[in-house]
């Protein structure tokens, strides 16, 4: 055999032993905003994220805080310091170490950086000492539990402070971060192409060379496209194609229950709206309109039964749930009482709500079941921007709002309840519950936080400034190629130890 | 003909200057604030202040049109506040893949729409014409998005020939970029085929009853000729103003059919860019549109000349 033939079939020989580039495709179902964490506002976002950039802290499928760019972490006595120590020989995408320095610069970026939408969660970090080249203080102007979910978040995403730098505002077109998937490109509303970071610390967690994202909103194209061979993942799959999906037994699916939630706002302190309206002005109308909901109709109605009913801003699995209020039942009658009691047998009021079908279903469901008690529910529909207008305004009387949620109680909790708050649309405020949501921050034993939010859900829960109605299922289906596929509750995708078969 | 365009650019400029002042305006009725759109989830108050200083939204109407104006006349149309991308890039990016969409989709439309309509006035009364109406009904009639997820079912899922959705370029791999068009731009030209076939049947009727038709029958001229040559050119003026309008609709991007078949076209770019009120890339957009529609209409008349020698006159 001539040299030359030998070192062809050679080559032959290494390309088809050469194991072939895989590529992991994820449908989206929303095109994500910017790609910066410190200014990232989008759930979706988060998603994609979760292939880029690594943060301090993970949670894991329980919601406990597990460690990823930080090693280990322990609070200083008066809860007022947090020290965390961080993985040796960690870089970034462009080859930038990720040490202490690194830390500080970023927790500051997202504290300064103008429209930095971290601001608010880390709000009591006061300052950040660099201990050691691997150890970083993060000292608070007041003991903040919730710091941790938060450093498990956006606020605990880590850039290079190098490319961020000379980027300036503009880092998020070509972000730089330190995950297990680098940037290569993104068409707006098409895609966005990552690639396998060989420098990555987890490197043998990650099966696959590629990952792409795109967004396919509408979800019966989503599901088709999977179905067609054109995705290996899909998140959000619609409810009612659950049933089909399972029965034809050619996909996976995963089913993980949400932290956040769906539930309808009442006006009753926001504007004079509140007291023109029985619903705002009286507690007892309120009580008798959850009353006249049945929550597992509106489930099964509504979301072909893919949710959790629950009463409370966590769901009933949660630690955080307090056992002593539990779901209510309907009770017709009792609310026909409690409406009597209250002079009103036949209140009216209107309810806003979102264009989206499952909206459109919830407010159609909830207007039927509470006609049953004496209620007349008006259904005005709004597109986003506007009911964002309107609860701004306070020009509402009840509104259904979802939140996507938050790992930590806080931050379902807080900043809808807590007196001014930007998203308490409500308007409701009470001194005591202030201060107990502001306890609960800063106490640190879980069993001590839980007993305070159990104080704050017999102040709010009896006031009922939110009705919540149920917590959603994240619905992923996949390719039975696809391995490894763990369902964390806040609905983001973690690639390490997914597997392409 | 120098003479003639510049007539023309004299007219399209302060069409473009009033059409920019619309779309400005226009866009301020919308309600919501941009602000605390673009602010997400959190709704935090410091950022909702630093979009709106951003946005100059506390700036009269008047000194806002000129911060944007004055962009645009610099060649730059401003960032997307939502992913940050220069608006320029994203009209770049978009515009080829809505240009190649729109041609698909038209040369579908005229090779369905202009046959059928001759074959419909020739035969009139036939069941030729019978059946170029039903094929111009069920195309006007039939929803795009109805017959796109129909066809991603069948073509896609069922037969597995042709992607399900997504964009491929040209330059990239072409008949990938074909497989990925094709469905969009038959599902739109199916709709303006329609149209383009009522109108040239009913142009071809009218032209046909002419004298000068019958008289070119009576020099013993083939029909065939007499069709192509005489009828058509003359019924086709028209038609040429209808196809300019449904291409000019066609660039401003397909919505529906962009949003089934996950285009990356303007279409799907304006809707997004409305609902999350990122001003900048509605006007950008829509500016760009404008643009290309009345360049077309310049180009119609161009192509009224070259087809009716008698206009030059």
């Amino acid at each position: 055999m001539s040299p030359v033939l030998r070192s062809l079939l050679a080559a032959a020989l290494l390309t088809a032993l050469a194991a072939p580039a895989q590529t992991l495709r994820v449908g989206l179902a929303e095109d994500p905003d910017v790609l910066d964490p410190t200014l990232a506002r989008s759930f979706v976002g988060r998603i994609v994220f979760a292939a880029l950039c690594d943060k301090l802290l993970d949670i894991d499928e329980k919601l406990a805080i597990q460690p990823q760019l930080a090693t280990s972490w322990s609070w200083s006595a008066d809860a007022k310091a947090l020290t965390m120590k961080l993985r040796p020989g960690v870089t970034f995408h462009d080859g930038e170490k990720l040490d202490a320095a690194a830390v500080k610069f970023n927790l500051e970026r997202h504290k300064t950086l103008a429209g930095s939408n971290r601001r608010g969660e880390l709000a009591p970090l006061a300052s950040v000492d660099v201990v050691d080249p691997l150890t970083v203080r993060l000292n608070l102007s007041a003991p903040f539990s919730p710091l941790l979910a938060a450093l498990a978040d956006r606020a605990g995403m880590m850039v290079s402070p190098k490319a961020a730098q000379a980027a300036g505002d503009k880092f998020g077109v070509r972000p730089v971060c330190s995950g297990p998937f680098k940037f290569v490109e993104r068409v707006a509303q098409d895609r966005m192409v990552f690639e396998r970071f060989d420098g990555y610390w987890n490197k043998a967690a990650i099966g696959f060379d590629k990952i792409i994202y795109t967004p396919v909103v509408d979800a019966t194209v989503r599901l088709a496209n999977l179905k067609a061979g054109q995705f290996d993942f899909i998140e959000r799959v619609a409810p009612s194609d659950v049933e089909k999906l399972v029965a034809e037994k050619k996909f996976k699916l995963a089913r993980i229950t949400e932290i956040g939630y769906q539930g309808i706002t009442i006006n009753v302190g926001k504007s004079d709206k509140a007291k023109a309206n029985p619903l705002g002005r009286d507690a007892r109308v309120r009580e008798a309109f959850e009353l006249s909901l049945d929550r597992q109709g509106l489930a099964q109605v509504v979301m072909d039964n893919e949710a959790t009913v629950g009463n409370q801003w966590v769901a009933p699995s949660n630690p955080y749930y307090a056992k002593a209020f539990p779901v209510p039942k309907r009770n017709v009658e009792r609310a026909r009482a409690l409406l009597k009691e209250a002079g009103v047998p036949n209140p009216s009021f209107t309810l806003v709500t979102p264009t989206t079908s499952d909206a459109q279903r919830l407010a159609l469901v909830v207007q039927a079941m509470a006609r049953d008690a004496g209620f007349d529910v008006k259904i005005q529909a709004t597109e986003f921007a506007t009911s964002l207008n309107l609860a701004d305004k306070g020009d509402f009387e009840a509104l259904v709002l979802a939140w996507s949620g938050r790992a930590d109680p806080d931050g379902n909790v807080y900043s809808f309840h807590g007196c001014k708050q930007p998203l308490n649309y409500a308007g409701y405020c009470s001194a005591e519950t202030d201060a107990l949501l502001n306890q609960a921050r800063s106490l640190r034993e879980p069993a001590d936080r839980k007993k305070a939010y159990d104080q704050v859900a017999a102040q709010v829960l009896k006031e009922r400034p939110v009705i919540y109605l149920y917590h959603r299922n994240w619905l992923w289906a996949y390719s039975p190629r696809l391995s490894g596929v763990r369902g964390v509750p806040d609905g983001l995708l973690r690639v390490q130890g997914l597997k392409l078969q | 003909m120098l003479d003639f365009l510049l007539r023309r650019l004299a007219q399209v400029l302060p069409t473009l200057l009033f059409v920019s002042m619309l779309i400005f305006g226009l866009q301020q009725l919308l309600p919501g604030d941009p602000a605390r759109i673009l602010a997400g989830e959190e709704q935090d108050p410091a950022v909702i202040a630093h979009l709106r200083e951003r946005l100059h939204l506390d700036e009269p109407l008047p000194v806002r049109y000129a911060y944007w104006m004055g962009g645009v006349l610099r060649g730059d149309l401003g960032e997307s506040l939502r992913t940050q991308q220069p608006v320029l890039d994203l009209v770049r990016q978009k515009l080829p893949v809505t240009l190649q969409l729109a041609a698909m989709a038209f040369v579908i439309a005229l090779a369905i729409g202009i046959p059928a309509g001759i074959v419909a006035a020739v035969g009139r009364g036939t069941w030729w014409d019978s059946l170029a109406n039903a094929v111009a009904l069920w195309g006007i009639s039939t929803p795009n998005f109805w017959l796109g997820i129909l066809m991603i079912l069948l073509f896609s899922v069922q037969l597995g020939w042709l992607p399900a959705s997504g964009y491929v370029s040209p330059f990239e791999d072409l008949k990938a970029s074909l497989a990925s068009t094709i469905m969009p731009a038959f599902v739109l030209g199916n709709a303006i085929a329609g149209v383009l076939m009522r109108h040239t049947r009913s142009a071809m009727l009218q032209v046909l009853s002419a004298d000068y038709i019958a008289t070119a029958r009576s020099k013993g001229l083939y029909e065939r000729t007499v069709i192509l040559k005489h009828a058509l050119r003359n019924a086709l003026t028209p038609v040429i103003t209808l196809g300019a309008l449904e291409l000019g609709t066609l660039l401003s991007g397909a919505v529906l059919t962009e949003q089934v078949f996950s285009i990356p076209g303007f279409g799907k770019l304006i809707v997004d860019a409305v609902f999350n009120r990122d001003y900048a890339v509605v006007q950008g957009v829509v500016l760009v549109t404008a643009t290309a529609y009345v360049a077309l209409s310049l180009l119609a008349d161009r192509a009224y000349f070259a087809a009716n020698p008698k206009l030059r006159v």
